[in-house]
């Protein structure tokens, strides 16, 4: 017979805690969970909720008071010529931005995915990493001096003679500008610049986890690259589009830094905000811009379910 | 008649690793040929050279009689079963199973209806609303099959087909395919490590190990006349005999192979070979009983019903000398 006992004996707090929470499994997932379940929903949802009961309100037009009686009032002023042309330009400026950075960000993110391993993946990750790494606006900055008239892409321009050619583009009306930097074509490339590490790295993961057996199956039945990508890589992909997507898209939709430093001062629903809030102190008018992303996004996913970009998930 | 595929000297190296290594290989029409050897031996590159999915770097390939060197695979009339099936999981059993048909531009209406068809060949027929998530192990394997056999190409390839599957099923799905392949008449590839599979699925088959080809031949031929002290161990765990030990079994100075089968034990009294029991193992239709005579181990198999010995037991031993295969090539 072995004297080896069949039980261990306790040994202090670490054990008893151990034993508590596999007695009550729902206590551990109750301890895990409060904080971020008290963060979410008091502090964020609350003052979300906070912000669209404001945009309920409306602003006395004669002494700059908010009257806090509930009314649509706002909401009447939103589709006003001036406020709905910020909310078309935005969601314009969005909206490309987003195809933008999707068609730029699939083949890097295809590479990762598919060919590089070990260092090169490394390198991948760094090299989409390493811009959220330095400041915002020194980024911004920056490429406000790439695209100033006296900047290396002016001066690029000029040197392979296409210089008059960029000029004459940026005569348009439509996107043109003084220079780069101050036309709307700016302020889409910056957004695009900033925003894609947002596009690659869901779109990268989505793609890693398509196996590649099925993309030898589609071109073992018979399918060109091009169908192979239409009818198997593009839907399986499409979840992480859409994630990604939804980054590109609500931070430009946000954004009220770029369109100040890049581009013809033409206003964007973050500036409206920014500004209807601070120096305009018309707070209902604020909020109720603010609810306009959110309903946007809410039709958005609406879509991109309907059309069955979560069915592969 | 020409071969559905042919090998000539046809190798694939990665780097300094020779995967595949100088293979010359025949397949007849309408064959059902099985390609056996250990995982790394080469088995499973040579199917991916035949559907495309890797290019020689030697040698040439021959698809009924046609240099594919420059064919890319959607231009092979060769379709394959891939080992995790690789069905499309955001389509429907139905249209994963039209796939191939639509790709290449076939009616929208004469493709589901083909599909149908394939389903029912399959034996799944009303399943194509499904989607494979919904399907257990068995029935995504029988849709993998109906969506490569609806192109109805002139190979079929099989990679590890049946490895998924659980014993009861696997035995079900042998015969199965078998009979599939004797209707349609398609001539199949398929690779397996499994060498009872391979004996019992196969009209000929192709022992590879370390990137060559081993032995070709019918089962019968792999089995009982194993050429290589390789093929002998590897298909169906033969005695693999040294000169010396041959010798003692009465045999020329050369390696041979004995099948466990074909020794009996018997009283160890007057016969010319004794020796002692060290290991048994119970195999169900019978146990294996290990001896250790000169040197050397055999294995015995004694058929379920009669004696066995304990281990440390003496025992004798009696073949019939004909089962005593000397081996003619090295290795």
């Amino acid at each position: 017979m072995t004297s080896r006992p069949a039980i261990l004996p306790e040994r202090g707090l670490a054990d008893r805690l151990t034993a508590t929470f596999w007695r009550h499994p729902r206590l551990l997932l109750a301890v895990l969970l409060a904080p971020p379940l008290l963060w979410l929903g008091v502090v964020y949802l609350g003052s979300l909720s906070a912000l669209l009961l404001q945009s309920f309100f409306s602003i006395d037009e004669f002494s700059g008071v908010v009257k806090q009686e509930l009314t649509l009032k706002t909401y009447a002023e939103l589709v006003r010529a001036q406020n709905l042309d910020i909310i078309l330009r935005t969601l314009l400026m969005a909206a490309l931005v987003t195809v933008a950075s999707a068609i730029i960000a699939f083949p890097i993110a295809y590479y990762a995915a598919r060919f590089a391993r070990g260092r090169w993946k490394a390198v991948f990750y760094l090299g989409v990493m390493l811009p959220l790494w330095s400041s915002y606006l020194v980024k911004v900055y920056a490429w406000k001096l790439i695209l100033a008239r006296e900047g290396i892409v002016t001066w690029f321009a000029d040197h392979i003679g296409a210089g008059p050619l960029m000029a004459r583009a940026l005569e348009e009306q439509w996107f043109g500008g003084s220079s780069l930097s101050t036309s709307p074509v700016g302020t889409f490339i910056v957004f695009v610049y900033i925003w894609m590490p947002y596009m690659i790295l869901p779109m990268q993961a989505a793609l890693e986890r398509v196996p590649g057996s099925m993309l030898e199956a589609s071109a073992d039945l018979g399918a060109t690259r091009a169908q192979t990508f239409r009818t198997v890589i593009f839907p399986l992909a499409l979840p992480g589009i859409v994630a990604g997507s939804i980054f590109t898209f609500s931070l430009t939709l946000g954004d009220y830094i770029i369109p100040q430093i890049i581009g013809n001062s033409a206003r964007f629903i973050g500036l409206a905000v920014y500004q209807f809030q601070g120096t305009a102190g018309n707070l209902p008018l604020a909020a109720a811009f603010a609810v306009v992303p959110i309903v946007i996004m809410l039709i958005y996913l609406a879509i991109a379910k309907r059309m069955g970009a979560f069915d592969a998930l | 008649m020409t071969a559905a595929v042919e090998f000539q000297s046809v190798s694939r190296h990665f780097g300094s690793t020779r995967a595949v290594d100088g293979v010359d290989l025949t397949i007849a029409e309408g064959a059902f040929f099985a390609m056996l050897g250990p995982s790394g031996s080469g088995k499973t590159t040579c199917l991916r050279l035949i559907s495309g999915f890797e290019k020689p770097t030697g040698g040439v390939i021959r698809i009924f009689g046609q240099d594919v060197s420059d064919v890319p695979p959607n231009r092979r009339n060769v379709n394959t079963v891939f080992q995790d099936y690789a069905l499309f999981p955001h389509m429907t059993v139905r249209d994963n199973v039209a796939y191939g048909l639509m790709v290449k531009g076939v009616d929208r209406r004469v493709r589901l209806e083909r599909a149908e068809e394939m389903l029912a060949l399959v034996k799944l027929p009303g399943f194509g609303d499904r989607r494979p998530g919904q399907l257990s192990g068995g029935q995504r394997q029988r849709v993998a099959l109906a969506r490569a056999l609806v192109n109805e190409p002139r190979v079929l390839l099989l990679d590890e087909p049946l490895g998924a599957l659980d014993l009861k099923l696997r035995e079900a799905m042998q015969d199965e395919l078998k009979a599939l392949q004797k209707r349609l008449g398609i001539t199949f590839v398929f690779v397996t490590h499994d060498q009872h599979e391979a004996l019992s699925m196969a009209d000929s088959l192709a022992v590879f190990n370390e990137g060559r080809i081993a032995q070709i031949g019918t089962p019968e031929d792999i089995y009982v006349r194993p050429q290589t002290r390789f093929v002998a161990d590897f298909v169906g765990s033969s005695n693999v005999l040294p000169p010396e030990v041959t010798r003692t079994f009465g045999g020329p100075s050369a390696w041979a192979s004995l099948r466990p089968e074909a020794l009996r034990v018997v009283v160890p009294d007057g016969v010319a070979l004794s020796g002692t029991v060290t290991a048994l193992r119970y195999l169900g239709a019978g146990s294996r009983v290990t001896v250790a005579l000169g040197g050397a181990e055999v294995a015995a198999l004694v058929p379920s019903g009669q004696a066995v010995p304990t281990v440390g037991a003496t025992v004798g031993l009696a073949f019939d000398p004909a089962a005593l295969h000397v081996m003619g090539g090295e290795g």
